[in-house]
């Protein structure tokens, strides 16, 4: 599967890396859809063996792949808030030596580092690589509300339902980008929707 | 010297209104002809008598005005007032920055009475007389830094240093250009400054953050911002841009010299004693187009200054739309005589419009 290479943006913007193989004592693994191939392609029994891995499908289907690394652990979840009581747990027990990776899209790798992080562990010590979906998880910077997986620009706020452009300034704490209202100097005026990196 | 506080609001009927003194001392933040971003940082002393640097905190004839429409924003939104856990010793270190300072420079008005650590707080202009125990936070109705700037003109960021950069961690913001706290309540300097367009390609933060990482408690630094308004609005906040942002397409001909406003940030710039965080109080000035022109140099460098501005910048201070009828009205008060140099009104020595 090739990988999206994101354009150059503005510094608040995350910058996902490549999943590698690190030392450690335990690994958590958190791969949502596609990412489950990033996992595949770090993976060796010395690793497998000491690894932990949440798999969140969507819509796909690397389960049995997966099995076949020999994993620790290996939990299927049906959705990232499904599975995150678990993960919460995972960090409470958690001891040194811990190493995290999160491969998939960035709503999820961004709420579940914001999880490892409220677990005491630095964002910059968390592995992440993005795979599958470029949808962006959005702040409406009106309401608060949160819409998932947004694919298109402008778009409209899935709870206060305004028209809101896509920015780039991104929360880590919200795990999300911010939506702005599109049409406030205009009303009515709605640019034609494009996808976000067209 | 007591002030008149004036009665006005900024929203609604905008019955805001600077008086003679006010536009003489308001901050004009072109010293030259022209502008791009730069630094522009120097230390935050006393200067001209009377000039809004004469005082750490400027108080000034909105004051009350200015508390009401913030008490009222805060009713309505109070995630514009937010502060992470480990910053309350940084609001205690502001309260008592903002209270020693004020009662020191304003006797008149502010009184800090101290015995150990029971104090005694008067703030006559708004009727407040409360005694607390200082670093009690049970002792006061809101939390420190929450307490004190419901009492303090402008916005505050309160910063905290680690990883040899500044997070804003903690804020009061009400009157802000265009940003949210809410949203970017934890992020670095870089990361909150990120949308600003052209200046991180100059180093200009790197530069800003290197200086205000070494200031010193005691001597605090500054500088001067600015946009522009349509209306005296105070909470030009993202949250209220789908509300606010249609009167940007009220401007015309006859309407924009009472209606444009320039608006001014003080930003000041404060080490912290007991948190060795930061302070950042960023102070609102406005001021009408027509009211500006009363200064005959600040006419004559408004138009240049915005006639020569790059669109970029125009466009990220959310007025290129308006430009045109900007310098239609500012070319009339620009004569082409040249300008004295500073920021200075400089009335007496400046030649009046020459058309």
């Amino acid at each position: 599967m090739s990988k999206f290479e994101f354009p150059p943006s503005i510094t608040s913007r995350p910058v996902w890396g490549r999943l590698e193989a690190r030392a450690g004592k335990h690994h958590l693994m958190i791969a949502e859809a596609e990412g489950a191939e990033a996992i595949i392609d770090i993976a060796t029994p010395e690793l497998m063996a000491k690894s932990h891995i949440i798999y969140i499908p969507k819509d796909t289907d690397f389960e049995a792949r997966l099995k076949d690394l020999n994993p620790a652990i290996l939990h299927v979840g049906p959705s990232y808030s499904a599975s995150l009581q678990r993960i919460r747990r995972i960090l409470l027990d958690a001891h040194m030596g811990l190493q995290v990776y999160l491969t998939g899209t960035e709503g999820m790798m961004g709420q579940a580092m914001n999880e490892a992080v409220n677990a005491g562990i630095p964002h910059t010590a968390i592995q992440t690589e993005h795979r599958g979906s470029t949808a962006r998880r959005m702040q409406c910077v009106h309401c608060k509300g949160i819409t998932e997986d947004v694919e298109l620009d402008p778009f409209v706020c899935s709870h206060c339902g305004l028209n809101l452009f896509v920015r780039d300034h991104y929360s880590r704490r919200i795990a999300a980008y911010q939506g702005v209202c599109v049409d406030a100097e205009d009303p009515g005026n709605i640019p034609e929707q494009k996808r976000i990196y067209e | 010297m007591t002030i008149q506080f004036n009665d006005e609001t900024f929203r609604d009927d905008y019955s805001f209104r600077n008086s003679p003194w006010a536009i003489k001392r308001f901050p004009f933040p072109f010293d030259k002809d022209d502008y791009m971003y730069s630094v522009n940082m120097e230390p935050h002393e006393r200067v001209r008598d009377g000039s809004i640097f004469t005082n750490r905190f400027d108080v000034d004839e909105h004051y009350v005005s200015e508390m009401r429409d913030r008490a009222l924003v805060l009713d309505q939104d109070p995630l514009r007032c937010q502060s992470l856990p480990h910053m309350t010793l940084a609001g205690w270190d502001l309260l008592e920055l903002i209270m020693v300072s004020k009662s020191e420079d304003y006797p008149d008005m502010f009184e800090l009475h101290r015995d150990g650590n029971k104090w005694r707080w008067i703030n006559k202009p708004l009727g407040i007389d409360d005694s607390f125990t200082f670093l009690d936070e049970s002792t006061l109705p809101y939390g420190p830094m929450e307490y004190i700037t419901r009492q303090t003109q402008g916005d505050f960021a309160l910063l905290d240093q680690r990883d040899d950069n500044l997070w804003m961690d903690a804020g009061m913001i009400t009157t802000q250009a265009d940003w949210s706290l809410d949203f970017d309540i934890g992020m670095n300097f870089f990361e909150w400054h990120a949308p600003v367009p052209l200046a991180a390609e100059k180093g200009i933060f790197v530069r800003a953050l290197k200086f205000l990482l070494n200031i010193q408690q005691g001597s605090p630094a500054r500088r001067l911002n600015w946009t522009m308004t349509v209306n005296p609005l105070l909470d030009t906040s993202p949250e209220n841009y789908h509300k606010w942002g249609v009167q940007k397409t009220t401007l015309t001909p006859e309407n924009i010299g009472s209606k444009q406003h320039l608006r001014v940030e003080l930003q000041t710039f404060f080490r912290l004693p007991r948190s060795n965080g930061m302070v950042f109080p960023i102070r609102c000035y406005l001021c009408s187009f027509q009211d500006l022109m009363t200064v005959p140099k600040w006419g004559r460098r408004l138009h240049r200054v915005i006639r020569d501005l790059p669109d970029e910048l125009a466009e990220y201070k959310g007025f290129i739309a308006n430009k045109p009828l900007m310098l239609d009205y500012l070319s009339k008060f620009d004569d082409g005589l040249p300008t004295s140099p500073g920021i200075w009104p400089d009335i007496e020595t400046e030649p009046p419009l020459q058309k």
